[in-house]
């Protein structure tokens, strides 16, 4: 049995739209151990996003209880959920996020950047990680001279350069074509077997099945395999 | 993150936006390079007058006698002499007349006064000699001219022993002074010297209006102040009838009016460099709105608030202190063309120009903060939602 990285007991959280209070995470409980490759599918709307964002120390729940990697984070504080996020988590997103006016290799540096590590270091670790992703001879190129998939991999080489115990994807392919799209999740697949824990969040099946364990969402509410 | 990747990230940024940057600096160039211009420009005039004051020596103190009914003579002037704290006094008999060497004529001050003249207004002799107690005492026709006048008058012939024609009489050339400049519209270099009896003579004038006095040292000018005061409060019962003045008096006068206008000036300038800050503070807001996604982008990864706000501050700091740099460059540049163009003194202060610059960088740190605050208090869940 390995360790468990995420868990999460009776998660709520809620939002005011009006007069119309929305449950956008209803008791959730998950357990996520070390090692796994996740895939939380759900239409839109579904509290999916609110999920990755809690997942990702973005938000804070209203209730209930977050232990990531032995971290309570339900209890912090503003300041030490960025050095977790800093730490411990890699994020993709569906549109990159890369920062246009950086060049790839100054992108993977980032999350090295905050946290204080030397230039030497610094460029010699985002370098590892960019060839990781089979991009290191696109290191001086800005995000607008890559193709999206290229894009894609920047941007999953920053996450991987400061060794999180956990990546988070949100909809990594979503703007990505078909066959870019494969090769991404292989690349995913490839890094889940080297150990690293992956969570991936989508709306497509085709791609949530690519991942070893399937958790639906819907109104806020979590089911173990696909359900939509 | 250390500060030294912050600056080169904030230069980056800078260069990024050539243009908007440049605009936005302007404010502060325009500040910085008109209070280091009008403060060069300021100083200057003021040392240039400090000088041309101080050349009279400051041990100088000047007697005007205002009462033309009860007369000053010699005896009156012997008297102040003795006074304590006065080392010699020298006597002024001033006209115009019309000095002519063959057909050269030059209509100029005449001035009647004693051999103590010389030191007392710190003159020197270029050739021959000054005029004599001996030339006084018999009324001697003799003249000492200033370099100027001989220059006109004899051209470059030495006018030592050669006659001049003063309203028609004639006087022997004795002695030539040396240049000493100009000094608030008095002339030595265009002025010519009597015994101080032959110019009561050709004045027509038996009594004193002005005389000068040296007191012992810088230290005892209010010492023999006084002692003039006493000795003509003898003479003159109302204090109105005279007036006892010394280079210091004369000088604060006239800093005080140049420091005044030269403070106004920076006045000006400093409030140029507020609206500047103001212009930064304006572009700073707009850029945190255009980067808000960067923003989120960046607080995902792990940036925190310190270093979010510091990203924005420093990025403020070396706009205005780039801008402060510029407007050093040009205020000290326009400084020397002003000197060039109208002739003025000009004066850099060092002192003055750091000020500028590290108000400057204050003016765009203070500025900075409020957007740079807004900036560091971004949700990243919105901000990375932004389109």
């Amino acid at each position: 049995m390995s360790e468990v990285m995420i868990s999460m007991s009776k998660i709520e959280k809620t939002y005011k739209l009006g007069d119309n209070i929305v449950h956008a995470l209803d008791h959730i409980d998950l357990t996520i151990e070390e090692g796994a490759f996740v895939s939380i599918v759900g239409p839109s709307g579904s509290g999916k996003s609110t999920l990755m964002n809690m997942m990702g120390c973005l938000d804070k729940p209203d209730a209930g209880e977050y232990t990531l990697g032995g971290s309570h984070i339900d209890r912090l504080k503003d300041r030490d959920l960025a050095e977790i996020r800093n730490r411990k988590i890699g994020f993709i997103f569906q549109n990159f996020n890369l920062l246009g006016k950086l060049t790839a290799v100054e992108n993977v540096e980032m999350p090295l950047l905050y946290r204080g590590v030397k230039a030497k270091i610094r460029r010699t670790r985002a370098l590892e990680c960019l060839k990781l992703v089979g991009l290191e001879d696109r290191a001086t190129h800005l995000p607008n001279q890559l193709s999206g998939g290229q894009q894609q991999r920047v941007a999953i080489a920053r996450a991987l350069a400061g060794e999180p115990q956990i990546l988070l994807a949100d909809e990594p392919t979503g703007a990505l074509d078909s066959k870019t799209s494969e090769d991404i999740m292989k690349l995913l697949t490839t890094l889940n077997n080297s150990g690293r824990t992956i969570v991936l969040i989508t709306h497509d099946l085709n791609v949530a099945r690519k991942a070893k364990r399937t958790v639906s969402i819907r109104d806020g509410r979590l089911q173990e395999g696909e359900h939509i | 993150m250390n500060l030294f990747t912050s600056i080169k990230m904030a230069a980056r940024n800078i260069q990024g936006n050539k243009m908007r940057s440049f605009l936005t600096m302007l404010g502060i160039i325009i500040g910085v390079s008109s209070v280091i211009a009008l403060l060069a420009i300021g100083q200057g005039s003021s040392k240039s007058v400090a000088d041309s004051v101080n050349s009279l020596g400051t041990n100088l103190i000047t007697v005007n006698i205002t009462n033309t009914d009860t007369h000053f003579t010699m005896d009156n002037l012997k008297e102040v002499k003795q006074a304590t704290g006065v080392k010699s006094v020298a006597p002024v008999l001033s006209g115009r007349s019309t000095l002519r060497n063959g057909s050269t004529t030059s209509q100029v001050s005449v001035t009647g006064t004693t051999s103590s003249y010389l030191s007392i207004r710190q003159l020197t002799v270029k050739q021959g000699r000054f005029v004599s107690s001996l030339d006084n005492k018999f009324r001697q026709k003799v003249v000492v001219l200033g370099s100027d006048l001989a220059t006109t008058l004899f051209e470059n012939e030495s006018p030592i022993d050669k006659k001049v024609l003063i309203d028609g009489e004639s006087y022997l050339v004795v002695g030539v002074l040396n240049s000493k400049g100009g000094s608030m519209g008095s002339s030595s270099d265009d002025a010519a010297f009597l015994p101080f009896s032959t110019a009561q003579r050709l004045i027509g004038t038996t009594y004193i209006t002005q005389f000068y006095a040296q007191a012992e040292s810088q230290d005892s000018v209010n010492w023999a102040m006084a002692g003039i005061s006493r000795v003509l409060s003898q003479t003159y019962s109302d204090s109105d009838d005279y007036s006892v003045v010394n280079q210091q008096d004369v000088m604060e006068a006239m800093s005080s009016v140049s420091s005044t206008m030269t403070m106004l000036l920076a006045g000006i300038a400093g409030i140029s460099l507020l609206v500047g800050g103001i212009g930064i503070m304006n572009i700073m807001l707009v850029s945190v709105t255009e980067r808000t996604r960067e923003i989120g982008i960046r607080k995902a990864i792990g940036a925190k608030r310190k270093d979010i706000m510091l990203q924005f501050l420093i990025e403020a700091a070396v706009l205005s202190m780039l801008g402060g740099l510029c407007g050093v460059g040009i205020g000290v540049l326009a400084a020397k063309i002003y000197a060039l163009a109208v002739g003025g003194t000009i004066v850099y202060s060092l002192p003055i120009m750091a000020a500028a610059f590290l108000f400057s960088a204050v003016v765009g740190i203070v500025f900075g903060v409020f957007p740079a605050y807004k900036a560091s208090k971004l949700n990243p869940i919105e901000a990375l939602r932004m389109e």
